[in-house]
């Protein structure tokens, strides 16, 4: 059914419509608006059987999370930002554990300096705990990966990360299709898990585990995500025949069959980006986009196939390793391995800095001339950046950056970037 | 349930369970049906307090629920002993997550099981204090405040010992730990440091809160059946005497366990809602001395001299326990425990022996 819907509670009656069992939160921006339509769904009865735990920390909320799913629960939370990185500690123990978990991730920076706005700081510093990571494009993706995230995280028992940007998907209001409750039972099986805590047949989860086997129980988390790389397209596929549209899956090429330049990126920009495309191409640019939809795992031969026929790639990032650039970039050199092509970061978008399509025309251009840094950084006002510099290196005491930042532009701060 | 006094003669002096007893006064410790929930050979050391505590503990949280039970484990000595991979000394589900979630995985386990309408089966956490009153203290604050139905127990033995004897927030004055070492004008745990765990879950006001030591088999056991005779969050703080952290005789674990009761440093006492409503009495105050002396960890207090000042200041924080919950005089034969769980079904509540000796 067609409904105009802020992209929150479009997740939040996407995942009602899976029937939880355990939801468990903590408060933070931009992920509020998910939790507060779930406890209100739980509150009404409309949910039932499904108990809401307020928590007192995300630590928390994974951890319910955690003792929900090892007693055969199908439990749900959502984040964003330093809640994840608070949860870091039982977001490696659920997959660990093998714990087939559902979270949204409402992308936010991560602090110091504090910001509440988009960008892919958060996931990607967890890129590596065990968990699936899958990435919205539209409200419309973000809603239907909730399904397919349900079913794909209770066939391997691992858990699953459906990242949707904060704010920008989060908070905006789109149209979108909202499936009825027998669709998705006919797509979703109840929970049957793999191991559960019982009292007719008592087990133990959570055994020391020394060196003669460590290296194999971690193996499986691996193992696992190996072979999520066929069935996220097999449930994509089949969600596709059961919903009548195309959702999620490893990768998604758009106008890259006989482009020179593709621009690789993850979630929401990619709208923006083929906009942009569709603009160059009509001027006679042969270029496209690599929309990776699944991070983790990361689809190296997909990626390969899809980028090796181009001269470069551009990879847009909204995060950024310090130290030495771009986190999805060095994926896709990996995928690329032994093939000679020219290969660009792009830093864009940190702490919700607009990615405008002026910006991109400008940097896409400028790309396919190859007249672009190796690491790029989208609309960096170098000059502020300079001054900064300078001030720590007339002073010792030149105190805090963010400080002197904003003291240097001033009123101004308050208005349109 | 109103059951009997014990007398003397029927315990002799301190026994787990006694043939003079009524069958159904007699310790499930005692039992031949017992449920051994952690059973033998697992890797604790000689003596081990915490061992015997959840031994005790979860055997008879095991008869109270008919065997139905789920327990979450914090990361401790506990958890290692009792399950070296690829072995496990559980006879009961159990899920070990990490150090300072377990009342959190707890709560988890509640909430899918009242989703699953499987209410009849209950849930406990437990770890050591380190993790309970340092690193998992916010979840357990959570889950007492949410009034989570979970029995919390918090084996106590006053250090990190699984990691080698480090200083926990439960560590006492004076205690020779190796992060506060037996080292400069003030050897040891400093003083005015720590915190009480049952008096912080005691201002949550939950519906119950009991301490207890491996030296007093039958209140231990009368605790757990007590707790899992209600719903809610419960908190139960048992005092477990270490050999290997403490410097003390594996032989002398109930002993050490015994004196830190009959001298006032650890009280025993049980409360319902917040406010204190039974405290188990000394029999024979001993000045703190006697608890002392056994243990290594406090051996800088009587050499190369005797540091009375320390001892002092010690002994008047065993006199503000003794105060506060008035755990002297009142009793007459018994060893000052309380008659037994559950009585007139609102348990403690009848203005039983110790209760005016509450909080002052």
């Amino acid at each position: 059914m067609l409904r105009q819907l802020e992209g929150s509670r479009a997740v939040a009656e996407a995942v009602a419509l899976c029937r939880p069992e355990v939801i468990c939160a903590y408060p933070i921006s931009p992920q509020t608006h998910i939790v507060e339509q779930l406890s209100g769904l739980v509150k009404s009865g409309e949910l039932a059987p499904c108990e809401f735990v307020n928590v007192e920390s995300e630590f928390a909320a994974m951890s319910v999370a955690i003792g929900a799913s090892a007693t055969g629960a199908r439990a749900y939370t959502a984040t964003a930002s330093q809640g994840l990185l608070y949860m870091t500690e039982a977001l490696y123990n659920a997959s660990g554990l093998g714990l087939p978990i559902v979270m949204t991730l409402a992308n936010r920076a991560i602090g110091a300096p504090i910001n509440i706005w988009n960008d892919h700081s958060d996931s990607m510093s967890q890129r590596d705990c065990g968990w699936i990571q899958l990435y919205a494009e539209t409200n419309q993706e973000a809603l239907d990966l909730h399904i397919q995230a349900f079913r794909l995280a209770e066939a391997l028992s691992t858990p699953v990360m459906v990242c949707m940007d904060g704010f920008i998907l989060t908070h905006a209001f789109e149209r979108v299709d909202m499936p009825t409750q027998e669709q998705v039972d006919a797509f979703l099986p109840p929970y049957a898990p793999r191991q559960a805590l019982d009292p007719d047949e008592p087990i133990t989860i959570g055994a020391m585990v020394g060196p003669e086997a460590f290296m194999e129980v971690k193996y499986l988390a691996h193992a696992k995500q190996m072979q999520a790389l066929e069935l996220i397209p097999a449930i994509a596929a089949d969600f596709q025949d059961a919903f009548g549209r195309e959702s999620g899956g490893l990768i998604r090429p758009y106008r890259s069959e006989d482009a020179e330049t593709i621009v690789v990126a993850l979630g929401s920009v990619l709208g923006t980006i083929k906009d942009t495309i569709d603009e160059l191409r009509e001027e006679g640019m042969r270029i496209g986009a690599l929309g990776i939809t699944s991070f983790r795992p990361f689809p190296l031969e997909a990626v390969r196939a899809a980028l090796e026929r181009a001269q470069r790639v551009v990879v847009l990032e909204k995060a950024l390793a310090v130290g030495v650039g771009g986190i999805v970039s060095a994926n896709v050199r990996m995928a690329l391995a032994g093939i000679d092509l020219h290969g660009y970061t792009v830093i864009a978008g940190l702490g919700g800095r607009p990615i405008t399509k002026a910006s991109l025309r400008k940097l896409f251009a400028d790309a396919a001339a190859d007249r672009i840094e190796a690491l790029t950084f989208l609309d960096m006002d170098w000059d502020l950046v300079g001054r900064e510099l300078a001030r720590m290196g007339e002073s010792r005491t030149s105190g805090p950056h963010a400080e002197n930042i904003l003291r240097d532009i001033g009123p101004i701060a308050a208005g349109p970037v | 349930m109103s059951m009997p006094a014990i007398r003397y003669y029927q315990t002799g002096s301190f026994a787990v369970g006694n043939r003079l007893l009524d069958p159904e006064q007699r310790s499930e410790q005692a039992s031949e049906q017992r449920s051994n929930a952690i059973t033998c050979g697992h890797r604790a050391c000689q003596g081990c307090g915490e061992a015997l505590g959840a031994r005790y503990a979860l055997d008879a949280a095991m008869r109270a629920t008919g065997g139905r039970l789920i327990a979450a484990n914090a990361t401790g000595c506990l958890e290692v002993f009792s399950t070296p991979y690829p072995e496990s000394s559980w006879q009961l589900p159990w899920l070990h997550s990490l150090f300072g979630n377990a009342p959190a995985v707890a709560t988890g386990i509640a909430a899918a099981l009242r989703a699953k309408g499987r209410e009849d089966i209950r849930v406990v956490g437990q770890g050591g204090d380190g993790g309970t009153v340092d690193i998992g203290f916010a979840c357990l604050s959570g889950m007492f405040e949410r009034n989570d139905d979970v029995l919390y127990i918090c084996y106590d033995n006053e250090a990190y010992m699984n990691t080698g004897v480090q200083r926990s927030g439960a560590t006492p004055p004076a205690a020779r730990t190796t992060t506060t070492p037996a080292l400069g004008p003030e050897p040891g745990n400093v003083f005015g440091q720590g915190k009480s765990a049952p008096l912080i879950a005691m201002a949550h006001e939950i519906p119950y809160v009991a301490t207890a030591t491996v030296a007093e088999l039958r209140d231990l056991e009368a605790k757990v059946q007590t707790a899992m005779s209600i719903r809610g969050a419960r908190y139960l703080h048992v005092f477990v005497p270490c050999p290997l952290g403490w410097g003390s005789a594996s032989k002398d674990t109930i002993r050490i366990a015994r004196l830190a009761k009959e001298t006032g440093i650890f009280p025993v006492f049980e409360a319902h809602d917040g406010e204190v409503t039974d405290v188990s009495k000394i029999r024979r105050k001993l000045p703190v001395e006697e608890y002392l002396r056994p243990q290594g960890r406090f051996a800088h207090l009587f050499k190369p001299e005797v540091q009375r000042e320390t001892i002092a200041r010690i002994q008047a924080g065993a006199n503000r326990n003794i105060r506060r919950f008035g755990l002297l005089g009142g009793e007459d034969g018994d060893d000052g425990r309380r008659g037994g769980p559950g009585r007139d079904g609102a348990p403690g509540r009848d203005g039983g022996p110790g209760r005016d000796g509450g909080i002052r």
